[in-house]
């Protein structure tokens, strides 16, 4: 069994103790987590659907919502197409400087949201180093879809990579390894060895990243110019309505995009489900040990 | 057969390095060059630029409010942080697993969401923002909502790194200490806490990284007034609004070598723990 004492009462805690630490953790959570979540959604739905078909008949919104959603068409399959051809170099090949990318792989995520938005001005603005050669081929990258494409494939990047690398270090190389001796090409180990491996965490990434995606806020926002109707993100035209004090009509919004981080809480227990499931399976059958 | 066999060998690696280097690539142009062109601004600026954007005193304040902030957001955290991985490392009870989904929530929705949600919240019409006003203390539009904000985006950091190793503690040195004499708080105080001590590090400065990076949710419920409730990147913000590239630059230059640091001390405190 894992390393849990609960059991000894040798070393257990007093029952007030436990059941003050309990009621301390719950109220922790509750009020910090759960109150603001239940805070937005109760401002939205305290009118009923109506906040939200009168929030959706307007032009910006849907605009906002089919420029979100394409911006994540794009950037999620080249971010987990990208991130998978990572992971898999980087944990089947040992190389100097290996554990150097495994740090600079972090970095999307410890940037801050709204630096990242200036890596790209500093490119592709007016000012910028691409600036003159945009401006002579009339193209447009900042304050237009290119920009916040970029920002948003920025800011995801690491998302895929870092959920399968630890699955590819901890699969066995051992079948890899034996598929290999039996004269087995790259592709048919990768299909019927690696990937069944990773197909749950793969998964989870690409949730993760799509999360991201729909939701981010600082680095879009620099990016953006927020133009109502043509450059407004669904995160930034929450922004944009509560300017207008429009708070029920701005946590209608969020709400919508709340929904996207149920989604991947969701998924991450279904994901974590799924593979301790296949992960028994495999241990239980014969045939997986040539 | 040995033929095949190297055949196999040689194209599995070269499909690695195939994959390996389209990744590399496409890393290279998304993330490296555009951070080696902010550097490479960086060192063309003459030193005027810094110490202008630098001694300004809405930066010297927008510094001290970031860094103070998520420091002391971080600690919160922290201190409250370790009793509930405790809990849920060590206790049963009932609706712990949904206790734990919760934990994950502010990694999992976007930032702006969560800035809206604490809006309506500590607002001035809000659940708890209203009789908090009554008491004379105004969380919204001030610098308390900064310290709201990140506490919030933060919360689940040190939870999730001390609760896994609560878990691989060894019992057996907890049982040796209480059949030793030693009370429960003493055991805690004595043998827990040393070993924990690292993951408890790891999960303050991932936490403290994060709030001060942090920007979507904190500019709902802060003032950004300059100078007073204007955190550090919204400083960045609005120095591209004026079109001071320089400024900007150097404000993220400084939140960078920042970062770095502390990305330094994680790797190192990481290093640490394994070995």
């Amino acid at each position: 069994m894992n390393g849990n004492p609960s059991s000894s009462p040798l070393v257990m805690e007093p029952p007030w103790v436990r059941r003050a630490l309990i009621a301390f953790a719950c109220l922790h959570i509750g009020l910090l987590i759960v109150l603001p979540f239940a805070s937005v959604l109760w401002q939205a739905f305290s009118h009923g659907l109506s906040t939200f078909s009168q929030l959706l008949a307007t032009r910006d919104t849907r605009s906002a919502i089919a420029l979100t959603l394409s911006i994540a068409a794009i950037a999620v399959p080249v971010n987990s197409l990208f991130g998978l051809l990572l992971a898999w170099g980087l944990t089947h090949l040992r190389f100097p400087g290996r554990r150097f990318l495994l740090t600079l792989l972090d970095l999307p995520f410890s940037i801050s949201p709204v630096v990242a938005g200036l890596l790209f001005i500093l490119i592709f603005g007016n000012n910028g180093y691409l600036g003159p050669f945009l401006r002579s081929h009339h193209l447009k990258v900042i304050f237009a879809f290119p920009g916040l494409l970029l920002v948003t494939l920025f800011v995801t990047m690491p998302f895929v990579a870092k959920e399968l690398i630890p699955l590819m270090d901890d699969a066995d190389h051992d079948e890899e390894e034996a598929a290999r001796l039996l004269g087995g090409s790259w592709w048919r180990i990768f299909w019927k060895i690696t990937f069944p491996n990773i197909k749950w965490g793969l998964l989870y990434g690409i949730v993760l990243c799509t999360a991201r995606a729909m939701g981010e806020f600082g680095a879009v926002a620099v990016v953006s110019g927020s133009i109502r109707g043509r450059t407004n993100t669904l995160p930034l035209h929450i922004e944009a309505l509560f300017q207008d004090g429009d708070l029920p009509a701005a946590s209608a919004a969020a709400s919508l995009l709340a929904l996207l981080g149920i989604i991947s809480l969701v998924s991450r227990g279904i994901a974590a489900r799924l593979r301790k499931r296949s992960e028994a399976l495999r241990l239980s059958a014969p045939s997986s040990t040539p | 057969m040995s033929r095949s066999l190297a055949n196999s060998n040689a194209s599995s690696q070269s499909a690695h390095r195939l994959a390996m280097g389209l990744g590399l690539t496409y890393m290279s142009l998304l993330v490296l060059m555009p951070i080696a062109g902010l550097l490479l601004r960086s060192i063309q600026l003459p030193p005027g630029e810094y110490l202008r954007v630098l001694q300004a005193p809405e930066t010297m304040a927008a510094f001290r409010l970031s860094f103070g902030h998520a420091f002391l957001a971080a600690l919160f955290n922290t201190v409250t942080g370790v009793p509930v991985a405790w809990v849920l490392a060590r206790y049963a009870f009932p609706g712990k697993r949904l206790l734990d989904v919760w934990i994950d929530l502010p990694f999992a929705l976007p930032t702006a969401v969560a800035g809206i949600a604490l809006c309506t919240l500590y607002g001035p019409h809000g659940f708890l923002g209203a009789p908090l006003a009554k008491l004379g203390l105004k969380v919204a539009y001030t610098h308390w909502g900064v310290f709201i904000a990140m506490s919030f985006v933060s919360i689940p950091f040190v939870i999730r790194t001390v609760q896994p190793a609560l878990l691989n503690l060894d019992p057996s040195q907890e049982e040796a200490a209480a059949c030793l004499g030693a009370s429960r708080l003493y055991c805690l105080r004595r043998v827990i806490l040393p070993e924990l001590l690292p993951s408890i590090l790891t999960g303050f400065s991932m936490a403290f990284a994060r709030d001060i990076g942090e920007y979507g949710s904190i500019i709902f419920i802060a003032g950004n007034i300059p100078g007073e409730t204007e955190i550090l990147p919204l400083r960045i913000v609005h120095a591209l609004e004026c079109y001071d590239y320089a400024g900007a630059t150097v404000l993220a230059i400084a939140m960078m070598v920042a970062s770095f640091l502390l990305l330094l001390l994680i790797n190192l405190l990481q290093k640490r723990q394994t070995s």
